[in-house]
């Protein structure tokens, strides 16, 4: 038996209307990568991670689980599971990342306020009000959860006098920039993604990189929110080679990422088709979607490596950040 | 409810068509199918390979045929919304957004998730 798809929605669902997250997760866990920065809370333009990179960790582990229960008996208890899930957080007993794991995601939210700050970018965050967004509810058409949960995010933020966002993946700047203005009147919030700031804005280049590497553009991005020529631009702009796939940008293919809650067996598959398109340029694959790093990475093999954009820009930024 | 013969008598393939279901659909806005000229470019770029989106799939909607939609949940589930299709898609279908759409009515009626 697959994994059963009502009740799994259905432990989303819930989670998402009780705890505000698809796979809630402690403050103390949101806000790690925030330490040393000093960041002010709040303020009118603020950092938003909608939580996307600290949950992969967790989102990989429990897809990983999963990926064991398809096809077998399990599944036919995932009923049982939604209903306990009701009272008590059971997908926290579903999800152990290792503390490397942890730290690796964590690593480009920090890069990434290093590279905003060398380039003079001032803002704020909100700590314990950094909310989900619900995406993933949005895609799986939980449309009643999102619907309310979009609304209590939104009015987190005019509590707070939030006038702009900084937007750090695809699935976020999509989600509140394109999708919140359909579900909230008079959204009236600026949302503008780092690789825009750092692209119109770039920060002096202490170092160069002398590199050649591949982009895989996230669907999101390159469909969507047409953030294609932005990543180009500071990669060459810090001398990056970009050897490009015949399917770049606009006619990119997907990582596979979205099935791995529903489909673990068929998010490899397209994975693999993937990664196999970009070795074929080069043997290094940079990506911006913390989604699409972690399902290439699982099929990428050791000779050759994926990394987050941020990791190359914080090098050649500020070659001493850690 | 109205029960009818689609192909033709002799292979007795019968096809309900649920006027609520119908109904729902074309209540959601956001379901827009009409335009589809049947070229069969989405097919052709899907990296899923799912041969039965847009075309058929979305058909069996415009007609009502809850059930024929119903038997292919899982093909409904597994799409990316990864937007490949729409890129080329020569009609300006709105698949993605589509296919979203059947999910939540699926939620809804199948599931039962619209509270929790
Ligand atoms: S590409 Fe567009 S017009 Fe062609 S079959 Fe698909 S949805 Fe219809
Ligand atoms: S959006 Fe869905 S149907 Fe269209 S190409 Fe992507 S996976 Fe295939």
């Amino acid at each position: 038996m697959p994994v059963p798809i009502g009740n799994t929605l259905g432990i989303f669902s819930d989670n998402i209307v009780r705890r505000r997250s698809i796979l809630p997760l402690s403050t103390k866990r949101i806000t790690h990568w925030s330490n040393g920065f000093s960041l002010p809370h709040g303020g009118s333009t603020i950092l938003y991670t909608g939580q996307m990179y600290q949950l992969i960790p967790f989102i990989n582990s429990m897809s990983h689980q999963l990926g064991k229960f398809e096809d077998s008996w399990i599944t036919r208890f995932f009923g049982i599971g939604r209903f306990f899930n009701k009272m008590l957080n059971l997908t926290k007993f579903m999800a152990f990342p290792s503390s490397k794991e942890k730290a690796a995601y964590d690593q480009p939210i920090r890069n990434i306020v290093e590279c905003l700050h060398k380039a003079g970018s001032e803002f704020g965050y909100l700590y314990e009000h950094d909310y989900y967004s619900g995406a993933l509810a949005y895609d799986e058409g939980l449309d009643d959860a999102f619907k309310r949960h979009a609304k209590f995010v939104y009015n987190v933020w005019k509590e707070h006098n939030v006038k702009t966002l900084i937007t750090i993946d695809p699935h976020t700047t999509n989600i509140v920039r394109s999708i919140y203005p359909h579900y909230i009147e008079d959204f009236d919030i600026e949302v503008k993604n780092y690789m825009e700031i750092l692209a119109e804005n770039p920060p002096p280049v202490v170092q160069h990189l002398h590199e050649t590497v591949t982009v895989h553009d996230p669907c999101l991005y390159a469909r969507s929110e047409s953030i294609v020529e932005q990543p180009r631009k500071l990669l060459r702009n810090i001398g990056i080679e970009v050897q490009e796939t015949e399917l770049s940008g606009a006619l990119a293919n997907c990582c596979g990422g979205p099935l791995e809650s529903l489909f673990p067996k068929k998010s490899l598959l397209i994975a693999k088709k993937r990664v196999d398109q970009l070795l074929d340029c080069a043997s290094t694959i940079i990506t911006s979607c913390p989604i699409c790093m972690a399902n290439l990475k699982r099929v990428t093999p050791e000779t050759h490596s994926v990394h987050d954009i941020s990791e190359y820009l914080v090098k050649s930024y500020s070659p001493d950040f850690k | 409810m109205i029960t009818t013969n689609t192909d033709s008598q002799k292979n007795e393939k019968i096809v309900t068509i649920n006027c609520q279901f119908l109904n729902q659909m074309k209540l959601g806005s956001e379901f827009n199918a009409t335009a589809c000229i049947n070229c069969g470019t989405c097919t052709a770029i899907c990296p899923m390979e799912i041969n039965l989106l847009p075309r058929q799939l979305f058909r069996y909607v415009l007609i009502g045929a809850e059930e024929k939609v119903l038997e292919n949940v899982n093909n409904i589930y597994s799409c990316l919304l990864c937007r490949m299709c729409e890129e080329n898609c020569p009609a300006g279908v709105h698949i993605a957004e589509n296919v979203r759409s059947l999910r939540t009515y699926i939620n809804r009626e199948v599931y039962g998730l619209s509270r929790s």
